[in-house]
């Protein structure tokens, strides 16, 4: 199966590549972008096909190596 | 008294360390691969500067997970020294050995360049040879090193006396302008809470040699030797 994750910043985590992001969209014209944060698109392909047992596994996944908790959120799709 | 330096694919400091060491200690470091699970019992593990495997995911976050720091935060635990310079401080982060996170530098360059740095705290034997502190002039070369921890753990971290280095101008004042890098309250290394486990982004191996400019880095080495032979 195919799982999908989503890592963002944290809120109150500031995070200048988006505020930078959100400049260089100003300055093309998109005057109306109030808020821009960045951040990382993982896709994972998996043998396993129990679907509890592949959430619980990208669970551990997320917070052991794919996203770090400390300044990271992050959000798992299985589709 | 004798000492290591971690090696990993992307590492580029290993040998300055490699050199202040053996000046220090006037013994060769052992030099310890990051596959090996085991190393031979040392006094100090240091983890140098670079980028560990291209900074791939997150600066530190690929090193973190190797053989070898299994081993190092089992040593770490027992109390052995641990020293974390620019990616090596990445990297303890990363293991948990340390609070916080480093983060993309906050005006989103590559800062290379001699930095203020005001000693926080000389109880520890990485800082012993700054005697009653002061400011050093370090350099610092890096793109994420951005400290960053909520107000709690800030807190905690002042409260415990965890902060050993801030950025700060040649006079000692903790000013914006001196913050090369929009690290919280100019926080530029912090100790474990057992003060066994250092992390730093600046370099003292790269000023620790007159024919480098500047001796400022050479204290930490000679102050280990003194606390640890």
């Amino acid at each position: 199966m195919k799982a999908k994750i989503h890592v963002t910043l944290k809120q109150g985590v500031l995070d200048p590549q988006g505020k930078a992001v959100q400049h260089a969209l100003g300055s093309l014209g998109f005057t109306g972008v109030e808020d821009v944060r960045q951040g990382k698109f993982i896709e994972l392909e998996l043998s396993e096909t129990d679907e509890t047992k592949a959430r619980a596994d990208l669970e551990e996944m997320c917070k052991l190596l794919l996203a770090n908790t400390v300044i990271e959120n992050y959000s798992i799709e299985i589709a | 008294m004798k000492a290591c330096v971690i090696v990993f694919p992307g590492s580029n400091c290993d040998r300055d360390l490699q050199v202040a060491l053996r000046n220090a200690m006037g013994a060769e470091p052992e030099m310890v691969w990051h596959g090996d699970s085991t190393f031979d019992d040392v006094d100090l593990i240091t983890v140098p500067g670079g980028f560990s495997y291209g900074d791939y995911l997150r600066a530190g976050a690929m090193a973190a997970k190797s053989p070898v720091m299994r081993e190092i935060i089992r040593r770490a635990g027992k109390g052995v020294p641990v020293l974390g310079i620019c990616n090596g401080f990445q990297v303890l982060t990363e293991s948990g050995l340390l609070p916080g996170a480093l983060m993309r530098n906050a005006n989103l360059k590559y800062v290379c360049r001699d930095v203020h740095l005001k000693v926080e705290a000389t109880d520890t034997p990485f800082t012993q040879g700054y005697g009653n502190g002061g400011v050093l002039r370090i350099p610092v070369a890096h793109h994420d090193g951005n400290y960053f921890a909520d107000d709690d753990l800030l807190d905690e971290l002042q409260d415990n006396d965890q902060v050993a280095f801030r950025y700060s101008d040649a006079n000692g004042d903790l000013t914006d302008d001196a913050n090369p890098n929009g690290s919280r309250r100019n926080i530029a290394g912090i100790l474990s809470r057992d003060r066994n486990v250092l992390g730093m982004m600046p370099h003292p191996e790269r000023l620790a040699d007159p024919a480098l400019g500047g001796t400022d880095g050479k204290a930490m080495f000679s102050g280990l030797v003194e606390a640890l032979s």
